[in-house]
């Protein structure tokens, strides 16, 4: 790895043996659509329970209505978010994350890190947490949070959850103004990618779907299908007829949680929410996942134990 | 006499509860200390981004001993209770002494508490202090179950006596308490061990910490304004801002920065706004030409290329804020330039105001209607007032509006000259929100007036009629400080309006349209001229719009009862909330109640002139007097009504006078009312109040020289009648009946 990364991969790749050689488990990216990292289970139903966990991973992440056909410099409807997640949060925390910025080329004896008041608030999530923005040099390049509740459980222990905006971070770190022009692979590699050779197309594809013509009808359809099929999955009794075991089905219920989120979220984008049945949709999805963080915590994983029972 | 040295060290503290945090942990401690018998010479609390701290100075070395002395039985007094009386003290027979007393022999038992040592008491105290801290919001972390505002690192708590320091020994959670610090986070990360109070201070600053928040300021204020001098620039002042910035640093470095050419066109607000809201920055003014040119931001480090780096990082931050609001405010300005300020009123009938009171464009049509129909009364012109209403909340659909909501109405005003509106309905869309608090300014432009009062009103009205009043601290639709702002305006401009006219046709149709589930509209108010409505007509108000909404006579009936139920509660409402304004202002409670219950009561000026009047003649001897001498004749004359069942409202007639005091009372009241009667034409309460206390003397005279239930009856009656006389010119400013004392 050279000293000053030269493309957003080389960024990506140093966070990753950042955080592995740091004890996180690398996790892959969630394979469903969701609007930031902390929905990736590994992150909102991990933190539940009293399990000891570390996990870091890229989370793709999509917000519609933030798509402007690949034209704004740094807002997209589609992003990385790089996520990492430690319980019990560790006392060092803040010095291993300022290692991560170090990690990435940002030379600590030249810039100027804060840590400036943020809470932290998920509404469809049911979470909150205490801590942090941190800016370089005036640029918010991370968010930092003690997790507090989740899915209305407290966590006990706390978890440390950090969550950097990769594109905007690796725009600063290379010192590019538009999130089009930026290197994806080594500027010299054979065939050498930009941000916009990866993506404006998609960007420009997606934009128009979201604002424009995302059957609506069809989407209400399947917010409902997914609110009743996780009610349907956590309906069922913990021991399973057929295997004898209990298995309790936190996760595919919490699939249909992450569904009817990112259902809201087109359909917002779609304008067809007023602001009065926003607070009611976001209302219906936060039911949702605090039924699912119930169940994992009847899970093992979630801390639950025959003993205990 | 030791010192003690506290230094809780933490992650970042949030800047905005610093300085409360500091005065906090001075408060808990030195209030600890000082019930547990530790007193001290004096204190002192820091606070940086890390770390809370405090000092004192010459406490005790330890609480003094304390000899309590207790009563027992008598000396021959059954076994029983003599050992009772020893269990309870803890000792035994022969410490007790026996003494003589007028109830014979007792035993009296004398025990001694040994002093404490500062020690035991300062690691009580602390550990009391920093689990039950009055964080305004804490947090748990790690597996601890310690709540702090971020985690708690370290505990530095020493003594210092003259020989040496000595570590107090506590552990909280964990944490053991300890002798050493760390220096700034970047410049000097490594644990130093102090020795006492000015040991630490100097060893912070070398390590790039300066402790005291007021040094920081200075330091940043003083290099900001000394570079900005040095430019031929200047600060702009903001304390708030400072105050911020100074407990986001340890160790401030003040940078000034550029802002590109392409930006310079934007309004100074927008600026300073995204400078100030999003980056923390101060702005840099030409004094020539008052424009914001450059920026000055605080870092928290010193660096080997002087801050090139971060002042580069920092201005391109600031250029890609900037490229944004630029962006928003040339396509705000396409849009308004282009179709006027309709197409954004148009886009808020999308935008839900309150789900029972219909969309913002809704609110808009209303607030057209009402300040069209307030403008006569507060001399604007009703097309200009309904053009202003139309287009003061337009900018809630600007873009720039939505990026910097606080820049709401500011906006409005820019837009609406840029759109070539009058300059009264430009400042109408800036000003109509005012005031926002008891100090802001109260418009006095008659347009600005006109739409801030439809707008309060129709919020008054609109949320009395939906039942969300606010209740206790809660008051989330901000109705009290409407409530104000409408008391605010007409008082401070003086202006005579009944506000039970102006809402009386708005509750009945709210009422009537949300009992029938339709969309209201404010049509009810049209073409009323409410100059020529007189109180008997509230209910003929509230009649037609109802009237206007349904023709099912029951159902009418049922709106009538509740609208004026709601009439009744609103202006209640508006009573206590001047009862709030007037006290800060120093007029009693009981002077108010009085001025409340005369007619019109709903003219908040009026009311608020004879309060003021009567506040102060009540400052003076002859205005308190006054009050006894009327009490008195109030009582006598009260009495005797019920007594008699007649009332004495006949004119007295001087010839029944009988002697000097009553001929002058005669003499006194013609020349009290020659001054009161024109005074209270002209609404001059204070001219008619003061020649009501002159009457105190004569008066006086004539209680003491008079019986009013003189034998003679023809007598009794002219004097109960001039009593009464009395009491209707004294109850003309207001109720004196209701004057405490």
């Amino acid at each position: 790895m050279s000293q000053t990364p030269r493309s957003f991969q080389e960024i990506i790749l140093a966070l990753q043996n950042y955080w592995a050689s740091k004890g996180c488990a690398i996790l892959q990216p969630y394979d469903m659509e969701v609007g930031a990292g902390t929905f990736h289970p590994a992150t909102t139903l991990r933190s539940l329970g009293s399990n000891p966990w570390s996990a870091a991973y890229v989370q793709p992440s999509r917000r519609p209505t933030d798509g402007r056909y690949g034209e704004n410099p740094n807002r997209l409807q589609h992003y990385y978010q790089y996520q990492v997640i430690i319980k019990p949060s560790p006392p060092e925390l803040q010095e291993l994350y300022l290692g991560s910025l170090e990690a990435i080329g940002i030379d600590m004896a030249l810039h100027d890190i804060r840590f400036v008041e943020d809470d932290w608030e998920s509404p469809t999530l049911g979470a909150w947490g205490l801590g942090w923005e941190v800016w370089c040099d005036g640029m918010e390049v991370s968010q930092f949070t003690y997790f507090q509740q989740v899915g209305g459980h407290d966590c006990t222990p706390v978890s440390g959850e950090l969550t950097y905006g990769l594109e905007r971070l690796a725009m600063y770190v290379l010192g590019v103004d538009h999130v089009m022009d930026m290197p994806f692979n080594n500027p010299d590699a054979p065939i050498p990618l930009t941000y916009a050779d990866v993506f404006k197309q998609t960007e420009e594809e997606y934009a128009r779907w979201n604002f424009d013509v995302a059957d609506t009808a069809a989407l209400l359809r399947h917010f409902e299908e997914a609110e009743s099929e996780c009610r349907a999955i956590l309906d069922q009794a913990h021991i399973d007829p057929k295997t004898g075991k209990r298995i309790v089905m936190a996760h595919p219920a919490y699939d249909q949680a992450i569904k009817a989120s990112h259902i809201f979220n087109l359909l917002d984008a779609r304008g067809v929410i007023s602001v009065t049945e926003r607070q009611a949709y976001i209302g219906r999805v936060r039911t949702l996942t605090k039924a699912c963080a119930d169940a994992f915590v009847q899970t093992r994983a979630g801390g639950w134990s025959d003993a205990a029972a | 006499m030791p010192d003690l040295l506290i230094e809780l060290f933490s992650e970042e503290i949030p800047a905005r509860m610093q300085e409360l945090a500091a005065d906090d942990l001075k408060r808990l401690v030195t209030n600890g200390l000082v019930d547990a018998g530790i007193t001290y010479a004096s204190a002192a609390a820091f606070v940086t981004p890390r770390r809370l701290c405090l000092t004192v100075e010459g406490a005790l070395d330890a609480s003094p001993a304390l000899t309590e002395e207790r009563k027992g039985p008598r000396a021959d007094a059954p076994e029983k209770a003599i050992e009772g009386f020893l269990r309870s003290t803890g000792l035994t027979r022969d410490a007790l002494e026996e003494r003589e007393t007028p109830k014979g022999t007792l035993l009296f038992a004398t025990t001694r508490k040994p002093g404490r040592p500062v020690a035991d008491i300062v690691a009580e105290v602390l550990d009391h202090t920093i689990r039950t801290f009055p964080w305004p919001k804490s947090m748990r972390w790690g597996s601890g179950s310690l709540k702090w505002v971020r985690p708690l690192h370290s505990i530095l708590c020493i003594l210092v006596r003259e020989d040496g320091s000595e570590i107090v020994p506590l552990t909280v959670d964990g944490i053991v308490s300890g002798n050493t610090t760390r220096g700034h986070r970047f410049h000097a990360p490594d644990t130093f061990s102090v020795n006492n109070f000015d040991d630490y201070a100097a060893k912070l600053k070398k390590a790039h910490v300066i402790l005291d928040a007021a040094e920081r300021s200075d330091t940043i204020w003083h290099d900001a304004t000394n570079m900005a001098f040095a430019n031929g620039l200047e600060v702009v002042e903001d304390a708030g801002l400072l105050a911020e910035v100074a407990g986001l640093v340890e160790w401030p470095v003040v940078l000034m920065g550029r802002i590109g050419a392409d930006f310079l066109a934007l309004p100074p607000e927008v600026l300073q706004t995204s400078m100030r809201e999003h980056q923390k920055f101060f702005s840099v003014r030409n004094p020539k030409s008052g424009r914001i040119e450059r920026f000055i931001t605080v870092a928290n480090r010193e660096t080997a290329d002087n801050g090139a780096t971060i002042l580069a990082g920092n201005e391109k931050v600031l250029s890609a804020r900037l490229s944004d609001a630029k962006f928003f405010w040339e396509n705000d300005l396409r849009v308004v330039q282009g179709q006027g300020m309709e197409a954004w009123v148009e886009n808020l009938g999308n935008v839900t105001f309150h789900n029972k009171l219909g969309t913002q464009a809704d609110l808009i049509d209303r607030m057209a209607t009402l300040a069209r129909e307030i403008a006569p009364m507060v001399g604007a012109d009703p097309d200009e007032a309904e053009q202003a209403a139309r287009v003061a909340k337009a900018d809630l659909s600007s873009e720039m509006v939505y990026e910097f909501p606080e820049l709401q109405g500011l906006m409005g005003s820019y837009y609406a000259r840029a759109a070539s509106l009058s300059d009264a309905v430009a400042a109408a869309a800036k000003e109509h929100y005012a005031p926002l608090g008891p100090t802001d300014a109260v418009p006095t432009a008659p347009v600005s007036v006109a739409v801030a009062l439809a707008e309060k009103i129709d919020k008054l009205t609109g949320f009395w009629a939906i039942d969300e009043k606010p209740t206790g601290s809660k008051d989330p639709f901000a109705l009290r400080r409407a409530a104000l702002g409408v008391i605010r305006i007409l008082v401070e401009n003086d202006l005579s309006l009944r506000i039970t006219l102006v809402f009386a046709a708005l509750i009945g149709q709210k009422i009537a349209y949300l009992g029938l589930k339709e969309k209201f509209d404010g049509t009810a108010l049209l073409g009323r001229d409410l100059n020529e409505t007189g109180m008997s007509e509230i209910s003929e108000l509230v009649f037609q719009a109802i009237r206007n909404a349904t023709r099912d006579a029951e159902l009418q009936a049922g709106f009538q009862e509740a609208a004026f139920a709601k009439i009744d509660d609103l202006l209640t409402f508006f009573h206590d909330r001047l009862k709030v304004y007037l006290r800060d202002q120093g007029i009693r409670h009981d002077v108010i109640d009085a001025c409340i219950a005369m007619p019109n009561n709903d003219d908040l000026s009026l009311l608020v002139k004879r309060a003021r009047a009567l506040s102060e003649t009540l400052k003076t001897d002859d205005g308190e007097n006054l009050i006894q001498a009327f009490k008195r004749a109030n009582n006598i004359l009260t009495q005797a009504e019920e007594a008699d069942g007649v009332e004495y409202s006949y004119g007295p007639d001087p010839k029944f006078a009988e002697n000097d005091a009553e001929r002058g009372l005669f003499t006194a009241l013609d020349a009290a009312e020659a001054k009161i009667n024109p005074a209270m034409k002209a609404q001059d309460f204070a001219t008619a109040m003061s020649a009501m206390a002159d009457l105190r003397s004569p008066l006086d005279a004539f209680f003491d020289a008079v019986q009013i239930n003189a034998d003679n009856a023809m007598i009794r009656r002219n004097r109960l009648n001039l009593l009464s006389h009395i009491r209707q010119l004294c109850t003309s400013v207001a109720d004196l009946t209701k004057i405490d004392g």
